[in-house]
């Protein structure tokens, strides 16, 4: 295989769409796309609660926690001629505060940015109305901080 | 318990197709499968880094397209929130995304299959937040918003 590293190149913009295609299966399986269900799975002390959503972190971690260290041993991915994971290991006020909102506005409406944008597609109002205003707040942080 | 609604298989099965698209992805091209990451770089269009974003997202849409023809009782949502609420929970959760650099996908799939402790903190904190949030809406509101 020739080693390419450009996000632009036919076979990245193929795969890219191969793995939202999969991923949306995915999620339209789980159960992930419907927000009551969401609601149910963050409400453990209502008395009626939901663990379904706990099997899906369990399925996919499961999944990819194995196939990831056998990929990573190749030593390079099949069209880029290294691997681009996040080295970080720093804990910083930007990631506790963004992921705590992240976890209000879930909370909120039952709804994360994937499952948001596949139950969109459906026209649904409460789903359009929640990918407005995914687009109005990513948009309001590009707006506020420098790329 | 709510056993009624737990529908374990399903989850399973589905989160196993998730876990297979991220590491597709991953063996393909090296890169996280994260979607708030990869739909947010859409704000900010680098030359040659917005075709495969832009083609990711017609995946997800594309799927709850065809899903909301065959299967509409998995994709049209009953929410018992209102359409205001709706609204902030999406610009919060697009904000508090890209500020935390991660969603359920990159940080709780991606990153936690990593042991990545950043990603294990993060999801760590926004499942606190989100049964605190579910948690005060169900007992201070009556479970509607």
């Amino acid at each position: 295989m020739s080693a390419t590293a450009s996000t632009a190149d036919r076979a990245f913009v193929g795969g890219a769409l191969i793995t939202g295609l999969l991923f949306g299966v995915g999620l339209v399986l789980s159960g992930m796309t419907l927000p009551d269900k969401v609601i149910g799975f963050l409400n453990p002390f209502s008395g009626a609660w939901d663990p379904s959503l706990g099997l899906v972190m369990v399925g996919a971690i499961g999944v990819h926690a194995v196939l990831m260290r056998v990929i990573l041993k190749r030593g390079t991915p099949l069209i880029d001629t290294k691997f681009h994971l996040p080295t970080r290991k720093d804990l910083d006020p930007k990631l506790i505060g963004g992921a705590a909102l992240f976890g209000i506005g879930w909370g909120l409406g039952g709804v994360c940015p994937g499952p948001g944008l596949v139950g969109a597609a459906s026209l649904a109002s409460p789903l359009l109305l929640f990918v407005g205003g995914l687009a109005l707040g990513m948009g309001i942080f590009r707006l506020t901080n420098k790329a | 318990m709510n056993w009624t609604a737990f529908t374990p298989l399903s989850a399973l099965a589905g989160g196993a197709i998730i876990g297979l698209a991220v590491s597709f992805f991953l063996l393909l091209t090296g890169r996280v499968a994260g979607i708030s990451g990869i739909v947010g770089g859409l704000f900010s269009p680098k030359p040659g880094d917005f075709a495969w974003r832009l083609a990711f997202t017609v995946g997800l849409l594309g799927v709850g397209l065809a899903a909301a023809v065959m299967f509409p009782e998995q994709v049209t949502a009953s929410s018992t929130r209102s359409p205001l609420a709706m609204l902030a929970a999406g610009a919060i959760v697009g904000y508090g995304t890209r500020l935390g650099n991660g969603c359920t996908s990159g940080h709780g799939v991606c990153g936690i299959s990593r042991l990545s402790v950043r990603s294990l903190v993060a999801t760590a904190t926004f499942m606190t937040t989100g049964i605190l949030t579910v948690t005060i809406i169900h007992f201070a509101f009556g479970g509607s918003l």
